[in-house]
């Protein structure tokens, strides 16, 4: 990290902050709060004065997961390479004999999914993880093909997030820094990932934290690393690496802000100390199930320049409006035009000429509860920074989001 | 004036025994259409059902239910919010017909106005949280 960091003339280090966190004394601003203190103040005052930006967001985050290890029965079953159920839905069992892994959007095999059209999904792999949060008993069903070393071939027993020796909530995508702004051009209501999409441009929907969200107060990523510890779904986690998809290289604003999809970020943590309210079932109707997952990063304000970026609003963040009946399902590039959080915000939003009324799938009451808690573990001294021990790849890195290359067999 | 309403009766377990809708037609001049039923002699009674006739008959019957002892409900309040499961992302608020779902300008927090409520049930499936429920 020290790389990055290296760059930017530093006037505080993270060292420290954490002194004045443990002495009580840090000054802590959500990335609300600061755009309007740091105006007031003037850049470089407020820069001095806060040491830390608290950030947050709380959406539907499909690439999340979670890795259990359930303890071995008396005789051992292999459950790696078996088939098992967490209250009847799928989980990978491709591991050692008692790991399991349970993806958010895993629904059970006798769910309709889309034969009745569209779907309900009601529930998944996002519904048992946050009643294994909630500390509610889960129905664990295996089938194993036995062998000399574990005989056992089956197995039906309830298990508890208590007694199960680790409970780890690995997400491989989330806090997108970014993202599109779904409308629906065709004369047929459609049923995504990005929720109900009325005919005939009926309404266009986003899903961001925008001014409050993680990745837009560090644009360019110069705090925020591998390691970085974070609020995670209502516990702690780290930053584990760049989150799939990453795509630091896309067009961005004069202020570094990313005008498309752009960085994501992988996020572990130990799922026994998360909250259920900050972990919750999702269903998508006609699409699926899904996690909604509460995220806040907290950014030590290093510098002038880091202050800067945390000062972002909702006016300065431009998102693509992508049409979901041609250009996204058909992975055409082709955009709509651009408009910012802050017009999304209003209720309304013109596309080519109509006025389409705007709802969101992230929650920014959400979001800022969850700035204020990590703003509060901080001041409390409860949550100490962490450095980085290695950076995000930048615009600089060379990243390209392929598409797939189909190639015959 | 003719109106039409959907309202829920509930009926204290003591008076499950009165023949209430008889009353409301024969004594008002009111026409009924059951949508659903749960009566039990001796326990709570629950009545879902759409009333029609002339607006001061409509108000004299509503009357002679209250006196009765009768809890009247307006059929909007049978879409209910699971507080506890709203996430207030606001999914809601462009799938409403009616307007009825609103954001609160300061907190952005989702406000539901029971009154404005048709129960048409879109919002119901359309929440991501499945916090929205259709109660007969």
């Amino acid at each position: 990290m020290t790389r990055v960091l290296a760059r930017i003339a530093m006037s505080k280090t993270i060292a420290e902050i954490n002194e004045k966190i443990k002495k009580g004394e840090a000054v802590v601003v959500t990335a609300e709060e600061v755009i309007n203190l740091a105006k007031k103040k003037g850049v470089s005052r407020a820069a001095e004065e806060i040491d830390v930006v608290t950030t947050g967001t709380f959406g539907p985050m499909c690439s999340s997961g979670a890795f259990l290890n359930t303890g071995h029965s008396k005789p051992r079953i292999k459950l790696g390479g078996g088939k098992v159920y967490l209250n009847d839905v799928p989980v990978y069992t491709g591991i050692a004999a008692v790991d399991l892994f349970i993806g958010a959007t895993a629904i059970p095999d006798d769910d309709p999914r889309n034969k009745f059209y569209p779907g309900d999904f009601n529930y998944g792999g996002g519904h048992v993880i946050e009643e294994l949060v909630a500390g509610k008993d889960i129905r664990l069903t295996a089938t194993a093909y036995g062998t000399d070393c574990y005989p056992r071939k089956k197995l039906e027993t309830l298990i508890n997030i208590r007694d199960i020796n680790e409970a780890v909530l690995f997400n491989m995508r989330n806090a997108y820094q970014n993202y599109n702004v779904a409308v629906n051009f065709s004369d047929k209501m459609l049923y995504t990932y990005m929720g109900v999409l009325k005919p005939n441009l009926g309404n266009a929907n986003y899903s961001t934290a925008g001014q409050l969200s993680p990745l837009f107060n560090d644009p360019c990523y110069k705090t925020i690393g591998v390691g970085t510890k974070i609020f995670l779904g209502g516990g702690i986690g780290y930053v584990a690496w760049h989150g799939t998809q990453h795509n630091p290289a896309v067009l961005r604003g004069d202020n570094s802000v990313p005008r498309r999809g752009a960085g994501t970020l992988a996020v572990i943590g130990d799922l026994k100390q998360m909250k259920p309210e900050w972990l919750v079932g999702t269903s998508m109707l006609g699409y699926g199930c899904t996690i909604t997952v509460g995220i806040g990063v907290p950014i030590p304000v290093l510098c002038e320049e880091i202050l800067r970026y945390s000062m972002v609003t909702d006016a300065g963040i431009l998102a693509p409006i992508v049409d979901y009946s041609e250009a996204y399902p058909q992975g055409k590039p082709d955009i709509l035009g651009e408009v910012s959080y802050a017009e999304l915000k209003s209720g309304r939003i013109k596309v080519q000429g109509k006025n389409v009324p705007t709802a969101s799938l992230s929650s920014y009451p959400k979001a800022i509860e969850i700035a204020n808690i990590l703003k509060r573990w901080i001041e409390k001294g409860e949550f100490l920074l962490t450095e980085p021990v290695a950076p995000l790849p930048g615009a600089e890195s060379g990243i390209i989001f392929k598409p797939l290359k189909e190639r015959p067999i | 004036m003719d109106v039409s309403r959907r309202i829920v009766l509930r009926f204290p377990s003591g008076i499950t025994g009165l023949p209430v809708v008889y009353r409301l037609v024969k004594d008002f001049g009111l026409t009924f259409n059951i949508l659903k039923a749960s009566v039990s002699p001796g326990e709570e009674g629950l009545l879902v059902m759409e009333l029609s006739g002339e607006q001061a008959n409509y108000d004299r019957g509503m009357q002679y239910l209250t006196d009765t002892g009768v809890e009247i409900q307006s059929i909007s309040q049978d879409v209910i919010r699971d507080e506890s499961r709203c996430t207030h992302c606001g999914a809601c608020i462009t799938m409403c017909p009616t307007e009825a779902f609103s954001l609160e300008p300061k907190t952005r927090e989702v406000l539901f106005d029971h009154n404005k409520c048709v129960v048409c049930g879109l919002c119901v499936k359309a929440c991501p949280p499945r916090a929205m429920a259709l109660r007969f």
